[in-house]
């Protein structure tokens, strides 16, 4: 772990493994979307529709994912000062972000045909739609105090305050009566879904989640070499 | 305990002095207050039904407006790293600050909107619970304010951030504040059950935005 702290060994790494992991995505990607549309059967209740699940559900759990992630790699930049940590966090954040904005769009689309409506105020859509909002307060940080060590740990203290949502995120349908179905693959007792539905929703999940890694090892890598190209910028105004 | 006090003393003087960004948050209150019923039309059973929720939103949103400002002079000045290298801990200060707020701006807004219920014809039965739910609030969503202002402290024009990054916190304590005012809406049906959560919230606020606020400005002086 210390090693990585290396920015050059970090890059190399990075290099190393993204290739893989794209072309495990797209495998994936192509495997899962295959059982989803044409092999996974209709529900006896919401008829085609219940395929959205397997583009909405992995996105959800992908926001949540990505913010817990992001306040993990901030905690850890704080207590063992690892450069890379902040960087990690930041290179997440609006990849998270989009992933929440897809989790909002295709269940408001689901929510049409199987609620009636593109949106109601309970307790689930509330709370990611708070998700959002606090990935995109978090970006505001990075946006407007650059990206020296201040703006690092100001970022850390947004991101550990806003964690506070996430099990709200998770707990929100048990918590309250909500129109948002409760869960139903992560609880106790084991999944209520039917295995000829779980197994294309879990390909999706790992196709999402390799997206993730791909386009979060893209943005480390243009974060680092945006830092190296600004001192470079520095040392060349010193030298004039 | 003498230093704060003298710190609490001192800002005290300077905002009963000056008298600005708490008179501000009082007219920007009042201006919401107009400005509703004209735009929802008068009518006066649609009023009763919204005036809770709409005098949260608008004490939420007069709080962040004189938020801005908690450091920003003491900061300037150099004050403020002065404070972090005294002898009282600075999580302290921030909390000492987060006191002059509340009773500044948080508690006299509170107090005062439940007054300014009867514009909105408030059901008077719901002035009390509505009055509660405020002061108790207040104390969480003066809390939250300094948080915000300690993050964006630096900013030439932080205010809309600070509204971007604070606004979905107060999500909580707006839910349980409105369902503690208006029973209709109550979400577990108890106006108690309301006040002891956001009761609960102000509490974990005054825990938890000190330790925060303090290493948002540290990270600001360093």
């Amino acid at each position: 772990m210390q090693k990585l702290a290396n920015p050059k060994l970090f890059l190399r790494l990075a290099d190393m493994v993204r290739p893989w992991v794209l072309g495990a995505t797209i495998v994936l990607l192509v495997l899962g979307l295959y059982l989803a549309i044409v092999q996974a059967p209709q529900d006896y209740q919401q008829g085609e529709t219940v395929r959205i699940m397997f583009v909405h559900v992995p996105a959800a759990w992908m926001a949540l994912f990505v913010y817990s992630f992001m306040a993990l790699a901030h905690g850890a930049g704080l207590v063992f000062r690892h450069p890379i940590a902040h960087i990690a966090a930041k290179a997440a954040a609006p990849i998270g972000a989009c992933f929440t904005f897809l989790a909002l769009a295709t269940g408001s689309l689901w929510g049409k045909p199987m609620w009636g409506t593109w949106w109601v105020w309970d307790a689930r859509l509330t709370s990611m739609f708070v998700l959002f909002l606090l990935y995109l307060g978090y970006l505001a940080v990075w946006s407007a105090f650059g990206e020296d060590n201040r703006a690092a740990r100001i970022a850390s203290v947004v991101a550990l305050v806003g964690f506070i949502n996430v099990p709200i995120v998770k707990f929100s349908v048990d918590w309250w009566n909500s129109l948002h179905q409760p869960a139903s693959v992560l609880r106790a007792g084991g999944p209520s879904i039917d295995s000829s539905l779980l197994t294309p929703l879990f390909i999706m999940a790992l196709a999402y989640a390799g997206l993730f890694v791909t386009l979060w090892l893209l943005a480390m890598k243009a974060e680092v070499l945006t830092r190296r190209i600004h001192q470079m910028q520095v040392a060349q105004a010193g030298e004039a | 305990m003498n230093a704060v006090t003298a710190l609490i003393g001192r800002d005290l003087k300077t905002v009963l002095r000056q008298g600005s960004s708490a008179g501000t948050a009082v007219g920007f209150f009042l201006a919401v207050v107009l400005l509703l019923p004209l735009g929802l039309g008068p009518d006066q059973a649609l009023l009763a039904r919204i005036a809770p929720g709409s005098l949260w939103v608008a004490l939420l949103m007069s709080v962040l407006l004189a938020a801005e400002g908690i450091f920003q002079s003491d900061y300037e000045d150099g004050s403020l790293e002065l404070l972090t290298m005294g002898e009282t801990p600075f999580e302290i200060v921030a909390l000492a600050k987060a006191l002059v707020h509340w009773l500044t701006t948080g508690l006299p807004l509170a107090v005062l909107a439940p007054l300014l219920g009867f514009l909105l014809n408030l059901p008077p039965d719901q002035v009390l619970p509505l009055t509660a739910s405020m002061i108790i609030g207040s104390l969480g969503i003066s809390l939250l304010a300094v948080l915000g202002a300690a993050i964006t402290v630096g900013l030439r024009r932080g205010g809309p951030m600070l509204s971007l990054i604070i606004l979905p916190l107060y999500v909580p304590m707006l839910v349980f504040g409105v369902s503690a005012s208006s029973p209709a809406t109550a979400i577990g049906g108890e106006t108690a059950a309301s006040l002891a959560i956001l009761g609960a919230l102000s509490l974990a606020a005054l825990v938890m935005v000190p330790i925060a606020a303090s290493a948002a400005l540290k990270a600001h002086l360093q």
